[in-house]
């Protein structure tokens, strides 16, 4: 056996195939929400009105702040993979960790919001928001399990770039592999895009 | 995975090879796409198994009007455990899974798959899944009761174990997305050089097709069934009409994944069965390229045609036409293919085989199941035949004659390449008699009776349907029988049959190259490719 194929063997490494390989699961997340925007979208359809008005209530200000500083953290995520690449440790390292900081403002300000609705009786399977009728029911479904989800995704992204803030500060995770920082950055952005769909559909289109 | 003993000893099967692990440990945490395909392998078998004699104990208690051996709730749990076992822990995973797994990167010139980890992770998943949705049956409140569909808004009505069945169904579609992941990145990346794009034979091709359909249309069903539990749990209303919500749309989403997700079953079928014919046609493909071509129409148009199972749901005339003529669209690309295979077999100088009779008997099955399915495909007859015997006896063509039919020849087929030792060729041909013929007395009345209008799902029937529902009975215990046989005869063979060499089917494509059972890594050199895969005269 010739060195050449053993080494390919044990060394296997593609980080195109990585690559390609991220990007695929990547189009998987996409049409798992697309489903839930096909849901969406046919029941904005049938209940124009009731939409409309139960958008109202949601609070556009906080939700524009979680857009800003969602697309703040996917810009220091980008340069994060940079850094690495200029084989700078500290800034690597500066970089997620105020990405992740900013995944946890995110989720802080998801539950001071979710906790006024619960607050206010808007949430499924309250008595309120079956007064309020069909439409409101479904637009506050939709709104709970939507951004639910995201935010379930949101910890994920979470624990991964912890993940990779470890292996960058052990050095396991150099300018020499840097493929398992830029999939981590693929998915924060994958996360970043799905919540710039959100954000009009539910707090916009009012 | 040390390279050191791979220097030393020249030929050591993949089997005997020595890991980190020890025993049963060095099976379920080995990450070699060989033993990963084989520990699907048993798992999908033992799943087959408890999925016939569900569908054996339904032919029983259909052998009489009235009650016979079960009550109709008795039924109902079974109907739905033998199509969400079959369905999701036999045939989705199937043949991509088990062949897929153990030849795709032999047959491409790789020495695994692009990510073994994943390849590793994507078994656990779908064993977590299978327990999971297993589970269902252990707990209180009873066996799911909806049909393997999950149709709203009973699934989220009834009292029964609902919750684990749709958790372990999502949790095995990711299972099922990894595995197409890594297959569509493999065949992307690490084809041996020279193996082009048109020298891939065609069992990887229906691979990556199905690959494609897997990551594609998976999620959707995904998100439908945690919709369900959303509905379960939190009363959502997605699908509830108290709440706004609307059934149809369940069923509509439903579709988008399951009708493509027949595509995923029926294309590595149709793969191995182009592998089978022109190895004992020793003749070339005919038409390689329209195989090819058609493989990628189907997965694309499958896409399209989820509405025709809801002709009678609701849906707009505009709708039903436009369904009803993709679908008549879609059968175009499969009947090219069973063209390509009987033209490859004419002139041909046959090897009469266990492998090809199993193929050619598929011929004739895919071609009855195929055919029906136009019945069904067609708006009038449809409304008739709409849940009636006639579809029940349609889709065991398709899915039990079309891929069942296939997977038993390429175990046949790839037996010796697998365990290196040879099975009782003749024993393996009673067995396929057997099979055949129980399969098709099980299965043929069951046309007429829904012709004559008795309903699917139905746990008694009247007077009229007595005579074909007991011929349909007997044919059930002679398809046991056969399978029975086969089994045995398999199991013999792979412990003390005969050594088989390493080509004894006289096959053109890489796999039958390389040692029977392979090396561990497969290849001692990466081949370079300078000819077609059927390059036989």
């Amino acid at each position: 056996m010739s060195q050449t194929i053993a080494l390919s063997h044990d060394i296997h490494r593609d980080d195109e195939g990585s690559k390609i390989g991220m990007w695929l699961f990547i189009f998987t997340e996409l049409l798992l929400f697309a489903g839930l925007f096909i849901v969406y979208g046919v029941y904005r359809y049938l209940n124009p009105v009731a939409f409309h008005l139960a958008a109202e209530e949601l609070s556009v200000t906080v939700g524009t702040v979680n857009t800003i500083i969602l697309l703040v953290s996917s810009a220091c995520m980008a340069m994060a993979s940079s850094a690495i690449r200029m084989r700078k440790k500290g800034m690597t390292m500066l970089m997620l960790a105020t990405t992740l900081f900013i995944a946890f403002m995110f989720m802080v300000n998801k539950y001071f919001e979710w906790e006024g609705k619960f607050h206010h009786g808007l949430f499924p399977g309250s008595e309120d928001l079956l007064k309020l009728g069909q439409g409101d029911t479904l637009f506050y479904g939709l709104y709970f399990f939507m951004t639910g989800l995201h935010a379930l995704h949101i910890i994920v992204g979470i624990v991964l770039i912890t993940i990779v803030s470890v292996k960058v500060n052990n050095n396991k995770l150099t300018a020499e592999n840097p493929v398992l920082l830029d999939n981590a950055g693929l998915y924060w952005h994958l996360v970043d895009l799905i919540w710039i769909f959100l954000f009009p559909l539910f707090y916009l289109i009012a | 995975m040390s390279n050191h003993e791979s220097e030393t000893t020249t030929h050591v099967s993949f089997r005997e090879e020595k890991g980190k692990y020890k025993g049963i440990f060095a099976w379920i945490f080995s990450t070699d796409h060989k033993r990963i395909g084989l520990l699907y392998l048993y798992a999908i078998v033992t799943f087959f198994l408890v999925g016939v004699s569900l569908g054996a104990a339904m032919k029983l208690e259909l052998i009489a009007p009235g009650k016979t051996i079960m009550n109709p709730e008795a039924y109902n749990a079974i109907f739905t455990l033998h199509g969400v076992i079959m369905i999701f822990l036999v045939v989705v995973p199937g043949l991509p899974a088990v062949f897929g797994n153990f030849f795709l990167p032999i047959m491409i010139g790789a020495k695994d798959v692009a990510f073994p980890k994943l390849n590793l992770m994507s078994w656990w998943v779908y064993i977590a899944g299978a327990i999971i949705a297993l589970s269902a049956l252990f707990m209180g409140g009873g066996p799911p009761d909806t049909g393997w569909t999950f149709y709203a808004p009973y699934s989220f009505k009834t009292n029964t174990n609902m919750l684990p069945a749709v958790i372990g169904a999502f949790v095995l579609g990711f299972s099922s997305i990894l595995t197409g992941i890594n297959f569509i990145v493999t065949i992307h990346r690490m084809r041996a050089p020279g193996m082009t794009w048109f020298r891939l034979p065609l069992f990887p091709w229906t691979l990556y097709g199905t690959a494609w359909i897997q990551i594609l249309a998976t999620p959707i069903v995904g998100i439908t069934l945690l919709m369900i539990v959303g509905e379960r749990l939190f009363h959502i209303g997605f699908f509830d009409p108290a709440l706004g919500g609307d059934p149809i749309l369940y069923q509509h989403l439903f579709w988008i994944y399951s009708h493509p997700a027949v595509y995923i079953m029926i294309l590595p079928a149709m793969g191995a069965i182009s592998e089978i014919i022109p190895t004992f046609a020793n003749k070339s493909i005919f038409g390689y390229k329209a195989i090819v071509i058609s493989t990628l129409a189907i997965a694309f148009v499958g896409y399209f045609v989820w509405g025709h199972h809801m002709f009678t749901s609701g849906m707009s005339g505009t709708a039903l036409y436009t369904f009803s003529f993709l679908t008549f669209l879609v059968a175009i690309p499969s009947a090219i293919k069973v063209f390509n295979w009987v033209g490859t077999l004419h002139k041909a100088s046959i090897q009469l085989e266990p492998p090809f009779f199993w193929a050619a008997s598929f011929l004739f099955v895919f071609m009855i199941g195929g055919l029906s399915g136009l019945a069904l495909g067609a708006l009038a007859t449809n409304v008739h035949l709409h849940d009636t015997a006639f579809v029940v006896a349609h889709f065991h063509f398709i899915v039990f004659g079309g891929v069942g039919f296939a997977f038993m020849g390429a175990i046949h087929y790839w037996f010796p390449k697998i365990w290196g030792r040879m099975y009782n060729t003749r024993v393996a041909t009673t067995g396929w008699i057997l099979f055949f013929i129980g399969f098709t007395t099980l299965y043929l009345p069951m046309f007429f009776l829904g012709i004559d209008g008795m309903p699917r799902r139905y746990y008694d029937y009247v007077d009229r349907f007595h005579g074909p529902n007991i011929i349909s009975t007997v044919g059930s215990w002679v398809l046991i029988t056969g399978l029975i046989i086969i089994l045995v005869n398999l199991i013999k063979g792979a412990k003390s049959g005969p050594k088989a060499g390493k080509n004894p089917w006289g096959g053109r494509t890489l796999e039958w190259e390389v040692d029977s059972p392979p090396t561990l890594e497969n290849f001692e050199e990466i081949p370079v490719i300078e000819r077609s895969p059927y390059d036989y005269r």
